[in-house]
């Protein structure tokens, strides 16, 4: 089983987000994690892998600061990587999702898996394009997977509960929390990674160029949100501050 | 002067951070209340290779240089103390004098299973009359034919009840005493006539396990000497020194994450109207935290690496204990007060750090012993 593994560097969950004078996210200081979702996607495969046997190969589009998610993904057992530089390229999801395609095909795969959102722009849209372009079924936000004969068995969420559905391989999988809990990667594993191949590969390297990968979407601005305002203390008996509150809520508030 | 960190090194630092932080933190208060850790904490610990940090790699362990485990340490030390200890006091003297002293044989035969955390590894030297003065010592050992003898009471044996495999120094020359009449020697726990005394109650620490070690008619095969005969004080002596880094290196990594809950707190703590942060009482006391924890970093960096390089550190490692934990205890008193009555809540992990630090200034030598090792170098060295 050839497993493919789609992983994004972004933000640490606990990163302070500011604007720089441009008004673009800033990412001085900011410290990068492996996108969670996709660490339930490698863990996945890992899994997979050490039951039905086969290669995990984790990729990644990004600059040289999304080694240390695809570091990561080796140390934690997968066999190699792949890491597409975009150079001076902006992205957005066609973008990303056309350099991913076309770095899978020129891998074998059987089973290719991602998470099924980034953390940073959430847009939950990437998996789903590669599969497009590959010309191959997509299963969205799966938390249980089972693969026999060739065949793929996904149990997702869907809004009232869950389905199962069974799809032909190869099939993009995106996996939602719950998938798995992924391993921590040992000591070892951190050493080993370091003698793992990483394919480093130019968008050139991929037969593509800035006008092939021209981003469909522009960001025109970016705003934090307001900041919480304080909170009001309605002093007075409980009765008759419970009295008050209900006029606030139906009149300033407007929510009753 | 270089002071980055190898890539490999800041890998692994963030692994055991990210372990730390959002999985041990968890079953912190669990340990408290249980006086117990939970096994599968300890698993994940065992799975990540952690056991084996100072082992080499031929043995199974990840043979990492002074300075690297240090770092790793460092990250350990953020962790429930008693989780810091069931691995630090394993990795330090539970298994250092096996490492730098013992024969090929001896190596072969236990190392693998201490790497891996299957067997855990203590240090038996203290006993109810010989603390700080090890000349006192009891415990004696006598050959009778192809087997040792030892007859004795140790006490205060960090992680006893727990552990398989024990570095006992025992008496074997009374005359000669501990100038050539001490002797290290490798003792396992189901060796005839070894047993675990009362498990002591402690002011802290709870999760890790402290007990006395009775040795009754224990026969102990001839091989197991650790080293030679006779040496057994100096490879103490030896065992400990090490030691004394690796210490430094946990507190250093408490005193972080000290410093960065009060830091947290400071400013959601609202009083008279404003975060207390903004107060220049509780600002000098942040300040004053995060400087000695740097101070205790760099010391114990600078040590660790005149290990690495052969370096004498008889007076240096001292100073790494006494400094390091010196500053812990500056620090967690400081924790509390940031916290004010919260911070004497056991909800808290303040409070908890505030009564494990303690122990630091007592354990692996007390601090009045590392001045007078440092003083009695210093004065050797001008000598007049």
């Amino acid at each position: 089983m050839k497993i493919a593994v789609l992983v994004k560097q972004t933000f640490d969950t606990e990163a302070k987000i500011i604007l720089d004078v441009n008004g673009k996210i800033s990412s001085s200081g900011v410290s990068l994690i492996m996108n969670p979702y996709d660490e339930f996607a490698v863990e996945e495969g890992l899994r997979i892998k050490e039951k039905e046997g086969g290669e995990v190969t984790v990729i990644s589009v990004g600059g040289q600061q999304a080694q240390d998610a695809l570091r990561q993904a080796l140390a934690m057992g997968a066999d190699k990587a792949v890491l597409v530089d975009q150079g001076e390229a902006e992205l957005d999801e066609y973008a990303t999702a056309t350099i991913l395609a076309k770095a899978i095909s020129d891998l074998e795969y059987d089973l290719i898996l991602g998470g099924f959102r980034a953390i940073d722009d959430g847009s939950a849209q990437v998996a789903g394009r590669v599969a497009e372009i590959l010309n191959i079924p997509v299963v969205n936000v799966v938390t249980g997977l089972e693969i026999e004969g060739g065949k793929a068995v996904a149990t997702r969420e869907t809004e009232s509960g869950s389905e199962v559905l069974e799809v032909p391989l190869p099939a993009v999988i995106t996996a939602q929390k719950g998938l798995n809990e992924p391993r921590y990667p040992s000591m070892k594993g951190i050493m080993k990674a370091k003698k793992k191949p990483m394919d480093k590969k130019t968008l050139a390297d991929l037969g593509l160029d800035d006008g092939k990968i021209s981003a469909k979407v522009k960001a025109l601005s970016f705003s934090l949100p307001e900041p919480r305002k304080a909170g009001k203390v309605i002093p007075g008996e409980a009765a008759e501050a419970a009295r008050e509150l209900a006029r606030l809520l139906r009149e300033e508030a407007k929510v009753i | 002067m270089d002071f980055s960190i190898p890539e490999e090194i800041r890998d692994m630092k963030r692994t055991i951070r990210d372990f730390v932080d959002n999985e041990v933190d968890k079953y912190s208060q669990q340990i408290e209340e249980e006086d117990k850790i939970p096994q599968h904490l300890i698993d994940q610990a065992k799975e990540m290779g952690l056991f084996g940090m100072s082992i080499p790699e031929q043995y199974g362990g990840l043979g990492l240089s002074m300075l690297d485990k240090c770092l790793l340490l460092e990250e350990l030390g953020r962790a429930n103390m008693s989780f810091t200890t069931l691995i630090g006091a394993h990795t330090g003297i539970g298994t250092t004098g096996i490492v730098e002293m013992a024969s090929e044989e001896l190596k072969k035969k236990y190392l693998p299973d201490m790497a891996s955390g299957d067997k855990l590894g203590a240090f038996a030297l203290t006993e109810p009359d010989a603390g700080s003065d090890a000349s006192s010592m009891k415990t004696n050992a006598v050959l009778k034919g192809d087997k040792w003898i030892l007859n004795g009471i140790k006490h205060f044996i960090t992680n006893a009840p727990d552990a398989s495999v024990f570095t006992v120094i025992a008496v074997t020359d009374r005359e000669k005493g501990t100038r050539g009449g001490y002797t290290a020697f490798l003792v396992e726990k189901d060796f005839p006539g070894f047993s675990i005394g009362t498990i002591e109650k402690k002011m802290g620490l709870r999760g890790s396990h402290t007990s006395e070690v009775i040795f009754e008619d224990c026969e102990v095969p001839k091989e197991n000497v650790i080293g030679e005969v006779g040496r057994g004080y100096a490879g103490a002596l030896r065992i400990l020194s090490k030691g004394r880094v690796a210490l430094g290196a946990r507190c250093v990594g408490a005193c972080d994450k000290l410093v960065e809950l009060c830091a947290r707190y400071a400013q959601q703590r609202i009083q008279f109207g404003k975060p207390i942060s903004s107060f220049q009482a509780i600002q000098w006391m942040l300040a004053e935290m995060a400087t000695d924890t740097e101070a205790a970093r760099a010391l114990t960096y600078r040590v660790a690496w005149m290990v690495d390089q052969g370096l004498p550190v008889v007076k240096e490692g001292p100073m790494v204990k006494m400094f390091a934990s010196e500053a812990l205890a500056r620090v967690a008193d400081k924790a509390v007060q940031v916290y004010g009555g919260m911070g004497y809540m056991k909800e808290f992990p303040v409070e908890r750090f505030y009564r494990d630090a303690r122990i630091t200034r007592l354990y692996e030598g007390t601090n009045e012993i590392q001045r007078m090792v440092i003083a009695g170098r210093l004065l050797k060295e001008f000598e007049i």
